[in-house]
């Protein structure tokens, strides 16, 4: 499924591509045009302890307590979690459990906040000047910042900015690619704050010891990509605008690489094992708000869009405010979305319940009407291939789904399961709409639960023989001691052997 | 095994689901049948609507039967296509009953019996095309010169022809083109002789000679083929590999001994090849799925349709190669697989050091 545009052949950098992949409606024309805007401060806002992918924070305040906006609330637990703070100045009205923003629905631990209205700063962290700053304070600031990855898989960035030592790093790519459709957070940030994004870039550069910087921009995105190339310097870092063609799934981070280096990463590495470290365009946005102005991350844009969405917006809101108001910013629901989504439309997940938060992670509020889905009852495979050739990562969809379908995890899992990314394009474009990723994701989780359990079960049975090892050893400990005192009775027995009318001192042992 | 809930992503759909494919391939065939249909007249029309709907019968019974939801699946257009496929082979003025015998064996024996849609290891068109030529050997092979539809018999006489006991209608017959070759050639003839003698490669590329409905026009057959490449529907790579391939074989077999073999074109132009590299080798269910695995099956159609129209004993061999390499779709799918992004084709993850090596 490899579309060459003639447009392509101007530019021919754009013609590298990635194998399979599809060409979805994009529909970013629905909010592509509009400026990002503020919000007004919403009634209630709800901040999540885990935002991130990693442990939980910790939380710092208590019902009642009033905090200043960006003052921290919770603490990060362990290497790999992230600091959260106050989007606004108000009263703490609960630390308890509220639905998280998940299609589950289940209830995780959460900040409730009653913005004062006054949305008055706290102290903010000390301003660094990253020129003169060591790469080591740049990422400990980042991390102090409560600054986590920001298209979607909310991996802490400092943990990715601390790669330095590890790997002989040379190069920063900068997703930018947004190839899910509906989105346009990342466009309008690139094409209104080019400078600061430039900017947060090169103070990653820097953190990351790097010298190469390389922004990477779909070619449905040419605004955003003259945007960056006026402003092609970060901290002294010349930044390469590479336009790549406009293919989802391209913003995965190792197709990425894939497209704007030609280097593939070998299955189970980093891409910095190939000296390549991919950070999202909005997260090098946030790292340059925290490092020069010292304010953590306390909002972020989301794009509002779909069908359902009376007035399709991108929107800077604080991290924590519910998706009720942001729609309702955006001019309410026209009519009953067929899909209420956080994310976009191939990876995004649905949400039941308005009155979930929007987290550091949440890109777009959708709402899609049924005219926008095309969906229709699952047929039978016909064993059209469609699936082989959109595959990104060289699977047999089919396959795969005929041998979960027969509960058969390890023989799918010997097929490549386990290289899957999710990245849905074989559901999407099945025309015989069989759930394909969705399958895939839950053989994933019950081959990672078998695992686990096989795991544990080996864990326990070596527990148990070393155990058994330990009494033997005890046994034998006993028994040789046993045998001392016997041989030393039966050396006293002889010594007193005029006196033997008495029994013999082993049986009394025994 | 049921999943609980389907909750993660995509949540929209590519436009084509299969019934739109259906739809496609059969918006794609109809130029090079009405052509056919034109060609051969009422005889031919009432075969072809005896056919498709006979299949469409049988596959409704089959699902009643099998306890099957028959409306999504009788719907799909599946059947349909086979149907259109099969009544493709038949001689136009075939008795109806061959036509109806062909859409039961497709379609009960070829498609139902394996499980129904895409459960089949072969092609239902083909599978009874193979069994009619073998079991009716003479109504299978009595081929009538085209006359059109104008000069061609009426209705009353065409009811009498595909519905009637007895031929009513003084029928021009003629062997088909394939068919002829070969006789000529058992005969001892040389072959610049026995073209001179047939029906011109220019009458064959627009569908002037004597053959079944499918076999007329390759030009028609060709635009509709690749219309379907165009829709993305099929692969381009398949047909090239069935043309490519008899193409090649023909071309230096022609070229070493011009006076036994054919020439290339007129493999290509002649009898079923169109029809098949574009709409029988193509069939998703029964060819292999990916690139490489098309190509090598295409391959082994062209080179199998060469070798017994050249050596067989039958003139015409797209079914026979088509259910031969049928047969070895499931080994081409076991061995041709992609290779997994970030691994070597045998599973192995790539090398680092080989890839860290073309730094930029």
């Amino acid at each position: 499924m490899i579309r060459f545009s003639l447009s392509a052949l101007k530019s021919p950098g754009t013609l590298f591509s990635i194998r399979g992949g599809v060409h979805p409606e994009t529909r970013k024309f629905l909010s592509a045009g509009a400026a990002i805007e503020a919000m007004p401060l919403p009634a209630l806002i709800r901040v999540p302890l885990q935002q991130h992918i990693g442990a939980p924070a910790a939380p710092l305040v208590k019902q009642g307590d009033t905090v200043l906006k960006g003052q921290l609330i919770g603490r990060a637990r362990g290497p790999v979690s992230a600091n959260l703070h106050a989007p606004t100045s108000g009263k703490v009205i609960a630390v308890g459990h509220f639905p998280a923003p998940h299609p589950s629905g289940l209830p995780v631990a959460t900040i409730t906040l009653r913005p004062d209205g006054e949305d008055r700063w706290g102290p903010r962290l000390p301003r660094l000047r990253p020129e003169d700053a060591a790469p080591e304070e740049i990422a400990a600031r980042v991390a102090e910042a409560g600054i986590v990855g920001m298209g979607g898989a909310t991996f802490p960035a400092a943990v990715k900015l601390n790669l330095r030592g590890k790997y002989p790093l040379h190069t920063l790519i900068l997703n930018a690619a947004e190839c899910e459709p509906y989105l346009t957070c990342d466009d309008r940030l690139l094409r209104e704050h080019a400078e600061e994004v430039a900017d947060g870039a090169g103070i990653m550069a820097r953190a990351l010891g790097v010298a190469r910087i390389i922004v990477v921009v779909e070619s449905n995105k040419p605004e955003a990509a003259s945007a960056m190339r006026r402003h092609n310097l970060g901290m002294g870092h010349p930044i390469e605008v590479k336009v790549v063609p406009t293919q989802y799934p391209m913003g995965s981070e190792k197709h990425l690489v894939k497209a704007v280096t030609g280097q593939e990463t070998p299955a189970r590495a980093l891409t910095a094992e190939l000296g390549i470290v991919v950070h999202n365009a909005a997260t090098a946005h946030a790292v340059h708000v925290a490092v020069r102005y010292g304010e953590p991350l306390i909002s972020r844009v989301v794009t509002v869009s779909g069908r359902g969405i009376a007035r399709p917006a991108n929107v800077r809101a604080l991290i924590g405010t519910p998706v009720a108001d942001l729609i309702a910013h955006c001019g309410g629901l026209s009519g009953e979305p067929e899909k209420l989504l956080l994310g976009g439309p191939m990876m995004g997940q649905p949400v039941a319940n308005l009155r979930v938060p929007i987290v550091k992670g949440t890109n777009g509020v959708l709402a899609l009407s049924p005219s926008e889905t095309h969906r229709s009852a699952a047929m039978p495979c016909i064993r059209c291939g469609t699936c082989v050739q959109a595959c990104p990562c060289g699977l047999t969809p089919f396959e795969l789904n005929a041998r979960i379908q027969a509960d058969d995890l390890e023989g799918a899992a010997e097929v490549g399961l386990l290289d899957c990314v999710s990245c849905g394009c074989c559901s999407f474009i099945c025309p015989s709409n069989i759930a394909l990723v969705q399958g895939f994701n839950f053989a994933k989780g019950r081959l990672a639960e078998k695992q686990a359990r096989k795991h544990q079960q080996e864990e326990t049975k070596r527990l148990a023989a070393a155990r058994s090892a330990r009494e033997a050893a005890i046994a034998e400990a006993k028994r040789a001691a046993m045998a001392k005192r016997k041989a030393e009775m039966a050396a006293k027995k002889t010594r007193e052997a005029a006196e033997a009318a008495t029994q013999p001192g082993g049986e009394v042992v025994k | 095994m049921r999943l609980p809930q389907v909750a993660s992503g995509p949540h929209f759909h590519s436009m084509f689901n299969v019934p739109r494919t259906m739809v496609a391939v059969m918006v794609c065939l109809a130029p090079a049948t009405g052509f056919g249909l034109y060609q051969f007249g009422w005889p031919a029309m009432l075969l072809f609507a005896v056919t498709l709907a006979a299949a469409l019968v049988f596959e409704v019974l089959s699902l009643v039967i099998a306890g099957r939801p028959v409306l999504p699946f009788a719907t799909d257009g599946s059947a349909l296509l086979t149907g259109w496929l099969v009544a493709m082979t038949l001689p136009p003025w075939a008795p109806w009953w061959v036509g109806v015998l062909g859409a039961f064996i497709a379609i009960v024996i070829g498609k139902q019996v394996f499980g129904g849609l895409g459960q089949n290891l072969f092609n239902p068109a083909m599978v009874a095309r193979a069994m009619l030529l073998i079991a009716l050997p003479v109504p299978m092979t009595q081929w009538v010169a085209p006359m059109g539809l104008k000069d061609g018999p009426g209705l009353a006489d065409a009811l009498r022809i595909t519905f009637g006991h007895a031929p009513g209608y003084d029928t021009m017959s003629s062997a088909s083109v394939l068919g002829q070759v070969q006789s000529q050639l058992d005969a001892g003839r040389p072959m610049p002789e026995i073209l001179g003698g047939m029906a011109s490669l220019h009458d064959q590329f627009f569908g002037l000679m004597a053959g079944s409905l499918g076999e007329t026009s390759a030009l028609l057959l060709l635009i509709g083929g690749l219309c379907l490449v165009l829709l993305r529907i099929i692969q381009f790579v398949t047909p090239l590999a069935v043309l490519g391939t008899i193409f090649a074989l023909s071309g230096a077999a022609w070229l070493i001994d011009p006076d036994h073999f054919v020439p290339p074109l007129f493999h290509l132009t002649s009898g079923a090849t169109m029809l098949c590299a574009f709409f029988i080798a193509t069939d998703y269910v029964t060819a292999p799925v990916t690139t490489a695995g098309r190509a090598i099956y295409g391959a082994g159609i062209g080179a199998l349709i060469w070798v017994i129209r050249v050596w067989g004993s039958f003139p015409e061999g797209v079914a026979f190669a088509v259910l031969l390499m049928n047969a070895v779709t499931p080994l081409i799918d076991t061995y041709v697989r992609p290779r997994i992004f970030g691994r070597t084709r045998s599973g192995k993850p790539l090398p680092l050091a080989a890839s860290a090596g073309e730094k930029p």
